[in-house]
């Protein structure tokens, strides 16, 4: 004989839909695949670099990330853009805004760590303040801003407003990350895959790990950015039922008076 | 394997964080997603 709880009951039990979908767990599970390999040929089987040997692995995890914490960081300013200078300044876009700078704040920190482990086995050294990293880490505390900026007290649409101008602004910083090492003398290496003379040295196994790590990680940024910025509408719509609610009780009180 | 050290650390670090960050934005979803009946959830 079994005995249903009540906790248990089909009765009570409310099935509480979340912010998955059927295209979320596809980008999801083609992210964690695409990751496995990344992580077996990064470690397994390509081949050591000839000048920097076994710790050339280190750039299948530390490139991709820093090219998706750009994404991120152009996601934010296009999204805030489009908030900003559209007529409708739909809410939507800022949500993607703040979603895709979370992200890319969280990959812009990867960068710099595994940036940090690397240049301690390349140079001897975990930080030098080198144009690039100083930059690199100066976008880094820009977007932190960015993100208590966010936080800060007011209603949902100012705070669309002053995050979204700090991240028009905060994007410029951007071309001068990348072009650091061209600007100033840099202990950091030029651009290897993106040369403007199109000339790419580089074993064709290493090459498709990195582009592999480079399609893992925005798989990775996509399903990541979907699933927050539906968050963010949660907690927008509870925030403004919340106020509703209140707004209620204050006209009910009244009116019992 | 020379280094293996620095290697697998960052290796392990970058894993772990966006796991790490992929389970708090789950949980933050759930809980969120309690808060508001399905009718206001557009992708449903």
């Amino acid at each position: 004989m079994s005995q249903t709880s009540p906790q248990t009951s089909p009765q009570t039990r409310q099935k509480v839909s979340n912010t998955g979908t059927q295209a979320t767990r596809v980008i999801g599970a083609l992210a964690i695949l695409v990751m496995i390999w990344v992580v077996i040929s990064g470690l397994v089987l390509t081949p050591a670099d000839v000048v920097q040997g076994e710790s050339v692995r280190i750039m299948y995890v530390h490139v991709p990330s820093a090219w998706i914490a750009y994404v991120a960081f152009i996601v934010t300013a296009i999204a805030s853009a489009f908030f900003i200078f559209s007529k409708r300044h739909s809410l939507g876009f800022d949500r993607v805004a703040g979603a895709s700078a979370e992200v890319g704040v969280i990959f812009m920190a990867i960068t710099l760590i595994t940036g940090s482990l690397w240049g301690r086995l390349t140079w001897g050294e975990f930080w030098q303040w080198d144009p690039r990293l100083t930059t690199t880490a100066f976008l880094f505390v820009t977007y932190i801003g960015y993100l208590a900026v966010r936080r800060l007290d007011g209603s949902i649409e100012q705070r669309a407003k002053r995050s979204g101008v700090i991240a028009l602004l905060a994007v410029l910083e951007i071309p001068l990350v990348h072009f650091s090492v061209v600007f100033w003398r840099s202990l950091h290496q030029r651009a290897t895959v993106l040369d403007p003379n199109g000339d790419v040295k580089m074993d064709g196994l290493m090459l498709f790990t990195l582009f592999s790590g480079v399609i893992g990680f925005t798989l990775v940024f996509i399903w990541l950015v979907l699933h927050r910025q539906r968050t963010m509408l949660l907690s927008d719509l509870a925030i403004e039922r919340g106020i509703d609610n209140a707004i209620l009780e204050r006209k009910n009180e009244g009116v019992g008076r | 394997m020379q280094n293996a050290g620095f290697i697998f650390a960052s290796y392990i670090l970058t894993i772990g964080s966006i796991l790490l960050f992929a389970v708090v934005t789950l949980r933050r979803a759930r809980e969120s997603a309690k808060l508001v009946e399905d009718k206001h959830k557009p992708w449903i």
